[in-house]
């Protein structure tokens, strides 16, 4: 492997990884509030479906992206509803959402007089900031031209790491994942931090969707983000619960999706490997990691909110 | 009519819990600048007194003031903002964060944006200004349990609370740490601050109060001046009887050492060492009363010699037999009961009826089963007898045992325990949040037992009981033994030097 296909390979690890970066940072942001959602992979493909309709009927890619988020922050609320409010258990509500937002999204793609079946879309993300200081050994080709999303998804990482662990709201957002009761009787509102969150979280995996069917493979195709909502839950564990790392995870498995034709482009012997075999390797990859991280003593240094998971009962008598 | 040196004034207050009267046509005035002590048994109403005027509940009757003007707080949140703060018996910290973020959480006037290092100036100067040093930017979990007090004091002092609550403040202090506590109490109301101190102790009533107000059976039976007020008659408003709890006799035969503790070491939780080298024997007959501040070991010793967590080194030896990595069910068989500190949970299991739950221990055995099979007239039989021989009230059948009060569960669980015949009875505060009465059973139970020649292994952080029930006292601080001695020899400011580490001043 020569320095050009390792930087072609690098490069295209973080194209892949960036609905990965979007859908893990939600879902960090939704755990941090003691909830965990199991429905990113629903509402990453009612997103995906959402911003290509939008982006197909608009031709504006803005717009699009806005439609996915909202499209995956309201199918969120049925989580919230039903997790927060009604306390209905958090695994359940969310595998529900899973496949409710996997059926809405074939559907949606389906349905009408104009099928989205099969259409390219109307307005792709283009590479930007080319030239000039790509020249950079190394680090140019890797940081310049890529399309704006890319860029939006470093902005978000950063953004989000400074929210959780410099601003007001991130401090009752913590307090709110590690101890309810406590953090109620400081005066936070439990329940409305935990209904914002799970939004922020539906819709970062909205605009994760989104990301595949307008960047990665922007013709509509039946659930066109193959099972990227399962890795970003696998991912969280794996950036424990922090955002910063959750960018580095993400291209870890951009990284190992793409191996597949980097090995096919390296000719004898690497092609000869089966590409069945390639494509196992994110989700091989994603259960090594968690054994390996979550496996003994390791599990209590990660980091995970000590209410994660647990329906909040205010005291009663 | 409005009396501007009043800061609270409850007049004629009910409030009941589906029918059953908490409080009923209570009375209370709280001055501007005074430590007014509240006094009162478990169930006398003092919680859901001090729920109302913090805001958690509201009162069904009656008027409630707040500087002269009727007022009513919906939630903590109303209550905090017009100065009115509570201190928890469980503290309400979120353990995983900084003192200095505790203090900031859900404050109202902080920024958007928050800079640690002047939050944790704001915490230390605060700190220093009343007397409750702490560090900043250590996280809850990191300090003791004294320290997890001052936060939540420093808490309230940080939202500028006028009026404090303190639920039962002193349970989990050395005595040191409590008079360091009402130098503080002393330094706010001299501030024109007022402070509620909620007890049962009368010494410390006697001693940091300027006032006190009686409660009983949600009633207020009385108020004083605490200069003026007798002990005597205090303890009688209180209880409604005099009473005296009943304490070990010293004339006593011994037996032979039927539990030895040989330098045991236990994880805890975190995978450091929390027992690290202890030694002790006790004899049948005998309590050892082992004393200390929550968490120095305590928990960890009992979990090595009943084995729930096999010790990683050093032996335990009942009757003669080296029973150190036993299961906890062989353990059962060779003579070890357990009355843990959660009753509900460890001890009992909450859903299942009174019955069922005191033939857990022997229900492998016959007559409790036979074969695979479960002789339910067994469970009900002896569930009755007991029962009645314990004098456990409020049992109705088919219903789950969680539904009997906290004097109920503890009589039940010691029934069990006990009618296992043990050869060494462990016991962790058995008495922690009982009432008089039923605390007077329990006390009577292990009595008891040490009459029968048990050897009794009294873990409890009350060291009135500790005194009162056992022959020899051990302190543990930070997984050792820091002194042992005799009870005779053993005086709360001895064994409060000792619990907070400080060996040699308790020796001289």
């Amino acid at each position: 492997m020569n320095e050009s296909t390792l930087i072609l390979t690098l490069f295209a690890a973080i194209g892949l990884g960036t609905p990965l970066v979007f859908g893990t940072v939600g879902e960090i942001i939704t755990e941090r509030a003691g909830n965990l959602n199991l429905g990113v992979q629903g509402m990453m493909l009612v997103g995906a479906v959402a911003g290509f309709w939008a982006t197909f009927n608009t031709e504006n890619l803005l717009l699009g992206v806005i439609v996915a988020m909202l499209a995956g922050a309201a199918l969120s609320v049925v989580h919230a509803f039903a997790s927060v409010t009604l306390r209905v258990s958090q695994i359940v509500s969310g595998l529900a959402l899973t496949i409710f937002g996997t059926g809405l999204s074939s559907f949606l793609g389906e349905t009408g007089s104009e099928p989205l079946v099969g259409e390219p879309s109307k307005a792709t993300f283009e590479p930007i900031l080319e030239g000039g200081l790509a020249d950079i050994p190394i680090l140019g080709p890797l940081v310049f031209g890529h399309d704006i999303m890319v860029y939006v998804s470093w902005i978000t990482v950063a953004a989000a790491s400074f929210y959780v662990f410099r601003t007001r709201m991130g401090l009752s957002l913590r307090a709110v994942g590690e101890d309810p009761a406590s953090a109620e009787s400081a005066g936070v509102n439990v329940a409305r931090v935990r209904y914002i969150h799970i939004m922020i979280g539906g819709a970062f995996a909205g605009l994760g969707g989104a990301y595949y069917s307008l960047a990665l493979v922007p013709t509509w195709q039946n659930e066109p983000i193959g099972q990227a909502g399962w890795i970003c839950i696998a991912l969280v564990i794996l950036a424990s619960w922090r955002p910063s790392r959750a960018l580095f995870a993400a291209y870890l498995f951009g990284a190992a999706e793409r191996i597949q034709f980097t090995l096919q482009t390296l000719g004898e012997p690497w092609s000869n490997v089966p590409s069945n075999l390639l494509a196992m390797l994110p989700f091989i990859l994603a259960i090594v990691a968690m054994l390996a991280l979550t496996s003994g003593k390791r599990a209590r240094f990660l980091g995970a909110p000590a209410a994660l998971g647990l329906p909040y009962f205010r005291e009663q008598r | 009519m409005a009396d501007s040196t009043l800061a609270v004034e409850f007049r004629n207050i009910d409030k009941a819990f589906y029918g059953v009267k908490a409080n009923d046509n209570v009375n209370f005035q709280l001055r501007k600048g005074e430590v007014h002590a509240l006094l009162g048994e478990n169930g006398a109403g003092k919680s859901t007194l001090c729920s109302i005027l913090a805001g958690l509940y509201r009162p069904d009757a009656g008027e409630f003031l707040f500087e002269g003007t009727p007022t009513v707080f919906k939630t903590p949140k109303d209550a905090l903002a017009a100065g009115v703060g509570m201190v928890y018996q469980h503290f309400r910290l979120v353990s995983n964060l900084t003192v200095a973020e505790n203090l900031a959480l859900g404050h109202p006037k902080l920024g958007m944006s928050i800079s640690q290092a002047e939050l944790e100036d704001d915490a230390r100067q605060l700190g220093e200004e009343y007397g409750l040093p702490v560090d900043p930017a250590a996280r809850i979990w990191q300090l003791s349990v004294g320290e997890q007090q001052r936060v939540e004091i420093l808490k309230l002092l940080y939202r500028q609370a006028k009026i404090l609550i303190l639920d039962e403040p002193t349970a989990v202090l050395t005595p040191q740490e409590a008079q360091q506590l009402f130098k503080t109490m002393r330094q706010l109301a001299s501030e024109g601050r007022s402070v509620i101190f909620v007890s049962h102790k009368l010494h410390e009533v006697k001693q940091v109060s300027d006032r006190v107000t009686v409660l009983r059976d949600g009633t207020t039976v009385g108020g004083a001046d605490t200069a003026d007020a007798e002990p005597r008659d205090l303890a009688r408003m209180m209880v409604g009887r005099d009473l005296e709890l009943p304490t070990r006799d010293a004339q006593h035969d011994v037996g032979d050492a039927m539990l030895i503790v040989d330098d045991v070491r236990v994880a805890g939780d975190r995978g450091l060492e929390a027992v690290r080298g202890i030694s002790f024997e006790v004899r049948g007959g005998e309590v050892l009363g082992i004393s200390g501040v929550s968490g120095n070991g305590q928990r960890e010793l009992a979990y090595g010699i009943v084995g729930l967590r096999t010790p990683t080194s050093g032996t335990v030896t009942v009757d003669g037999e080296d029973v150190t990595s036993l299961s906890v069910a062989d353990k059962i068989d060779r003579g070890v009961a357990y009355v843990p500190q959660s009753r509900l949970g460890m001890g009992l299991a909450p859903g299942l009826t009174t019955e069922d739950n005191l033939g857990l221990k022997a229900y492998r055995k016959p007559p409790y089963s036979k074969g695979l099979m479960l002789a339910a007239s067994v469970f009900k039989e002896r569930g009755q007898k007991w029962i009645e021989k314990y004098d456990i009230r409020g049992v109705r059948p088919g219903l789950p045992i969680r539904l009997l009060s906290g004097g109920n569960l503890q009589k039940a669980l010691l029934a069990r325990e006990v009618e296992l015949n043990p050869k060494v009875l462990i016991a962790r505060s058995p008495t922690r949040g009982l009432d008089v009465g039923a605390t007077e059973a329990v006390r009577n139970l292990v009595l008891a037992e040490r009459a029968k020649g048990t050897a009794v292994l009294l873990i409890s952080e009350d060291l009135d009981e500790l005194l009162a029930l056992s022959d020899r006292v051990l302190v543990l601080y930070e997984g050792q033994v820091a002194g042992r001695m005799p009870a005779e020899e053993a005086t709360p400011e001895r064994l409060g030097l000792l619990m907070a580490g400080h060996k040699e001043e308790a020796a001289t």
